[in-house]
C-alpha cells in the first residue's frame, strides 16, 4: 500500500499532473475558455494529493526500516528513535527535494482553496506558473535524485544519521525554512501572471500581499530557528556565521521584506508597480538559487551535494529557465505597466521607497560578499574568503538609516506629509530614545553597538507610540480608546508588532556584541570568575546513554555568593560513528544567558584537569524572541479581514466589463 | 510635486544608498578579505602579523600537544601541506571533528617568529571530507592525484618530501 514503488508512481503521476496544470490553464486563458481555466484548481489539488501520497510512502519506508530503499539505507538505522526516522526523511538531499516540491504543491492547493475570490483567469494563470515550477523540480527529483531507488542486496541495517543532526530544533527547521522559501513562489506566480496579463492594479496588490506576508513569516521563523540551533548545538557561543548557506536564506528575506512593504504601495496608492513585480521575481529567484545553487557545490559549503555533475547541470538549466524566463518576460511586458499614484518624497510612500532602497542595498552587499569569493576562485584562481568582519563593516552602517526611517515611516500620512506635524507625534518616542542613548552609553561599548541599540529603542518606542496615538490614548475616554482599539485594523497592529520585533532582535544583537567568554583548564573544586559571576566546577562523572558514552560536569554559578544555577554540560561519544558531540548547558533569565561547555579531560588521579568554555551572553534570547515577535506581527496582519477578503467586487465588476 | 521631480528624488536616494553601499563594500573588502594560504606559502612569503589569513592543510600525526599558560589551555599542533609545516597555537576547545591526520582550516595571524596563532579552527562535518582549498593545494604540489584513490595519510607527507630531497 505504501511501498516505494507506489511512492515512485505517485511522484511520476504528480509530475504529469503538474505538466498538465502548467499547459492547460495557460492555453485556456489565451483562448478565454472558462472551462479549461476552471480545471486548474482541480489539477492543483490532485497534484498535491499525489505528491502527499508519495511523501507518505517515503516516510513509511523510513519508519518501517525498509533498507532495500537506498535513501533509507544511507540515512536511517534500526536503532534510531521514531521521531528522527520521520524527520530524517528530509535530512538528506533526495528527501529534501521531495519535501520542497510537496510544499510547492501545497502552495498551489492553498491558492485553489483560499483564492476563490480571485478572477478565474488570474487564478488559472497563477496555478499554471506554480505547476510549471513544480513539474521542473519533480522531474529533477525523478531523473537525478530519485528518493525511492532500490538497492540490491538490501543491507541488514542502515548507516545511521549524523548525531549532530539528531536534534528537535534541526528536525523542524527545514520544513519551516522551505515553506518560507517556497511560499515566495506564489507572489512570483502572481507577478508572472500579471505580466502575461499586462495589468497590475490595487486589487492585484491586495491579493499578492497576504501570500508574501505568509511566506515572510515562515522565512523569519526558519532563519531564527536555524540561528538558535547553531547557538545551542554547535557550542561555539555564536549564532550567525555568515556562511553561504545562511546568507542564502538572508538574501530572500531582505528582498521579501522589501516586497511586503512595496506591495502596500501598490495596494493603497497604485504606485511602484513595476518595482513590486520585479521584487516578487527577484525574491523567488533568490530563494531558488539559495536552496539549490548553494547545494550544487558552486559555492564552497559544508552542505554541498553535487558529487554528481548531472544534478548540477540539471539544476542550473532549471534555474536558467525559471529565472531567465521570468526576467525576459519582465523586460518585454513591464513597460506596459504604468504607475498612477503621485506622492511627495516626505510621505508614507516616500518612506516605503526608502525602506526598499535600503533593504536592496543591504541585499546587494550580502550578495556581493557571498558571490565574490567563488568568482575570484573561478577567474583569478585565488582562494579567498570574507567573513564576519566584512559583513559587519559593510551592512551595519546601512542598517542605521533603515532603523531611523522605521520609526518615522509609520507616523507619516500617505501622499504628502508635514514634517513638523509628524515630529510632534514623535516627541515622546524621541524622549525615550534619548534615555536609550544614555542607557546604551552606560551598558554598551563600541560606536556601532551604541548607535544600533539606541536606534532599536527608538524603533520600539516610535512603533508603540504610533499605535497608542491611533487608539487615542490621552485624547479620548477609556471607552473611546476601547472602541478605537477594536476599530484599528489588525494590519496596523501587525505592522507595529513586526517593527517592535525587529527592534528587539537588534537589541539582542547589540547585547551579544558585548558577550564575554573564557576558556579555562581547572581541577575539580576550582573556581573562575567571568563577568561578575563565580563559576565552580563541582564534579564530573561519566554515564552511558542509549547509543553513546557521556561525560557530564556539574558547574555551579554564584553571583555575590548566591547560587544562581548548576549547569550540566556534556560531551558525548558516539562509538558506532566514532564521533563526539558537545551538549551545551544554558541557563537563561531572558536578560543574560550563562552558557557552559565541557571540553577534554587531561591527566589522571588528583592531577585531572578539565577544559571548560564559559560564556556570558547578554540579551541573547532577544535575538530569536524578536524574530518570533516579527512573525507574530505578520500573522496578525494576515488575520486582518481586509487581507482575507481582498477586493472581489471590484475585480468581478471589471472582469464583467471586459468580457 | 510632478512626476519628474519625484523621479529625481527617487534617483537621488537610489544613488546615495547604492553609492554608500558600494563604498562600504569596497572599504570592507580592502581590509577584511581573508586569503587562503598553505603552509609552504606561509613559509615562502609570510604575511604581516596584523593581516588575518586562513591556513589550511593536514594536522600532522603525533604533533598535537598542550601547553598550559596560567590556567588557559593552549593547543599546539603542526599543519602541513607536504612541503612545509607550520606550528599552530590555538586557545580553546578544538572542534569535535578535529583529528590528527585529517584536514583542518585555521583562521588567524602569522606571528613574527613564524608561528601561527589561530582564533578559530574548523574541522569539517565529515571524516572523509577534505576542504576544497586543501585538496587543491595537495593536487598543485603533486602530493595527491585524485585519479589514484584517496589522499595519502598526512603523517607520511613530510617523510615523502624528505625522501625526495634526500634521494
Amino acid at each position: 500500500m505504501f511501498g516505494p514503488e507506489q511512492g515512485h508512481f505517485a511522484l511520476a503521476l504528480a509530475c504529469v499532473l503538474a505538466l498538465v496544470q502548467f499547459a492547460v490553464p495557460l492555453w485556456g486563458a489565451s483562448r478565454r475558455d472558462a472551462r479549461l481555466v476552471g480545471l486548474a484548481p482541480y489539477l492543483a489539488v490532485s497534484q498535491l494529493i499525489a505528491l502527499g501520497y508519495s511523501f507518505l510512502c517515503l516516510i513509511m519506508c523510513a519508519v518501517g526500516d525498509d533498507f532495500s530503499v537506498q535513501n533509507v539505507a544511507a540515512n536511517s538505522a534500526v536503532s534510531k528513535p521514531l521521531l528522527y526516522k520521520i524527520t530524517g526523511v528530509w535530512g538528506n538531499h533526495e528527501g529534501s527535494v521531495l519535501l520542497w516540491t510537496l510544499i510547492l504543491a501545497a502552495c498551489g492547493g492553498a491558492v485553489s482553496l483560499f483564492g476563490r475570490n480571485l478572477p478565474d483567469i488570474l487564478r488559472g494563470r497563477v496555478l499554471a506558473i506554480l505547476g510549471g515550477v513544480s513539474a521542473g523540480f519533480q522531474m529533477f527529483c525523478l531523473l537525478t535524485s530519485d528518493p525511492f531507488e532500490r538497492v540490491f542486496p538490501a543491507p541488514m541495517d542502515g548507516q545511521g544519521m549524523n548525531p549532530l543532526l539528531q536534534d528537535p530544533g534541526l528536525a523542524f527547521h527545514p520544513p519551516i525554512l522551505y515553506t518560507g522559501y517556497v511560499g515566495f513562489a506564489v507572489p512570483f506566480a502572481f507577478a508572472v501572471a500579471a505580466l502575461i496579463e499586462g495589468r497590475v492594479d490595487a486589487a492585484w496588490g491586495r491579493w499578492v500581499r497576504p501570500w508574501a506576508v505568509a511566506a515572510w513569516c515562515f522565512l523569519t521563523c526558519g532563519i531564527a530557528l536555524g540561528s538558535w540551533w547553531s547557538y545551542y548545538v554547535l557550542g561555539w557561543g555564536g549564532y550567525w556565521f555568515w556562511d553561504p548557506v545562511e546568507n542564502a536564506s538572508l538574501i530572500p528575506w531582505l528582498t521579501g521584506t522589501a516586497l511586503v512593504h512595496s506591495a502596500i504601495v501598490v495596494e493603497k496608492r497604485e504606485g511602484l508597480k513595476i518595482w513590486t513585480v520585479l521584487l516578487a521575481i527577484a525574491t523567488f529567484s533568490f530563494s531558488l538559487s539559495g536552496t539549490f545553487l548553494v547545494r550544487s557545490g558552486i559555492l564552497n559549503s559544508v552542505h554541498a551535494f553535487a558529487n554528481d555533475p548531472a544534478r548540477g547541470v540539471f539544476i542550473l538549466a532549471l534555474l536558467a529557465i525559471v529565472i531567465g524566463g521570468s526576467l525576459a518576460l519582465f523586460a518585454w511586458r513591464a513597460p506596459s505597466l504604468t504607475s498612477t499614484g503621485l506622492f511627495s518624497p516626505i510621505s508614507r510612500e516616500g518612506s516605503l521607497v526608502l525602506n526598499n532602497i535600503l533593504l536592496c542595498s543591504i541585499c546587494a552587499v550580502v550578495v556581493t560578499g557571498t558571490m565574490y569569493p567563488p568568482f575570484m576562485q573561478l577567474l583569478a584562481g585565488r582562494t579567498i574568503s570574507v567573513g564576519k568582519p566584512f559583513f559587519d563593516a559593510a551592512t551595519i552602517p546601512l542598517t542605521l538609516p533603515l532603523l531611523l526611517a522605521m520609526g518615522v515611516g509609520t507616523a507619516l500620512p500617505w501622499k504628502r506629509a508635514q514634517l513638523a506635524r509628524t515630529f510632534s507625534h514623535l516627541y515622546a518616542a524621541a524622549g525615550i530614545a534619548a534615555i536609550g542613548v544614555v542607557l546604551c552609553f552606560w551598558r554598551l561599548s563600541g560606536i556601532m553597538p551604541i548607535a544600533c541599540g539606541a536606534l532599536a529603542i527608538w524603533v520600539i518606542a516610535a512603533s508603540a507610540s504610533d499605535v497608542l496615538r491611533r487608539i487615542g490614548i490621552g485624547h479620548t475616554s477609556p471607552r473611546g480608546v476601547w472602541e478605537r482599539m477594536k476599530n484599528l485594523p489588525r494590519s496596523s497592529w501587525g505592522a507595529a508588532l513586526a517593527h517592535i520585533g525587529a527592534g528587539i532582535t537588534v537589541l539582542g544583537l547589540c547585547g551579544m556584541s558585548q558577550a564575554q567568554h573564557a576558556i579555562v583548564e581547572i581541577h575539580i573544586g576550582e573556581t573562575r570568575s567571568l563577568g561578575g559571576d563565580a563559576w565552580t566546577l563541582l564534579d564530573v562523572h561519566d554515564y552511558i546513554g542509549p547509543n553513546y558514552k557521556a561525560m557530564q560536569a556539574d558547574l555551579a554559578i554564584r553571583h555575590n555568593g548566591k547560587l544562581v544555577t548548576i549547569l550540566h554540560p556534556e560531551k558525548r561519544d558516539f562509538t558506532t560513528q566514532s564521533q563526539t558531540t558537545t551538549e551545551v548547558a544554558i541557563h537563561t533569565n531572558f536578560i543574560t544567558d550563562l552558557y557552559g561547555v565541557i571540553g577534554d579531560r587531561h591527566g589522571t588521579g588528583k592531577d585531572t584537569t578539565y577544559v571548560l568554555r564559559l560564556h556570558r551572553n547578554p540579551l541573547a534570547p532577544w535575538m530569536w524572541l524578536g524574530g518570533l515577535v516579527m512573525a507574530i506581527g505578520g500573522a496578525f496582519s494576515l488575520s486582518d479581514r481586509r487581507m482575507r477578503i481582498g477586493a472581489p467586487k471590484r475585480a468581478a465588476a471589471r472582469n464583467m466589463a471586459r468580457a | 510635486m510632478t512626476r519628474k521631480t519625484r523621479r529625481l528624488w527617487i534617483v537621488i536616494a537610489c544613488l546615495a544608498c547604492v553609492g554608500s553601499a558600494a563604498a562600504l563594500t569596497l572599504r570592507a573588502f580592502s581590509s577584511n578579505i581573508v586569503f587562503f594560504m598553505a603552509p609552504s606559502q606561509v613559509k615562502a612569503s609570510p604575511p604581516s602579523p596584523d593581516r588575518p589569513i586562513r591556513l589550511g592543510g593536514m594536522v600532522m600525526a603525533g604533533s598535537l600537544h598542550r601547553i598550559n599558560e596560567n590556567g588557559t589551555p593552549v593547543n599546539a599542533f603542526q599543519v602541513t601541506d607536504g612541503q612545509a609545516a607550520v606550528e599552530v597555537h590555538y586557545t580553546g576547545i578544538l572542534p569535535d571533528l578535529f583529528r590528527e591526520g585529517q584536514s583542518v582550516v585555521a583562521l588567524g595571524t602569522v606571528q613574527k617568529d613564524g608561528g601561527f596563532t589561530a582564533s578559530e579552527v574548523l574541522a569539517k562535518h565529515d571524516e572523509t571530507y577534505m576542504p576544497k582549498e586543501v585538496a587543491d593545494e595537495l593536487k598543485r604540489t603533486g602530493k595527491w592525484d585524485p585519479r589514484f584513490g584517496k589522499a595519502p595519510d598526512a603523517s607520511s607527507w613530510d617523510t615523502m618530501t624528505a625522501k625526495k630531497a634526500g634521494g
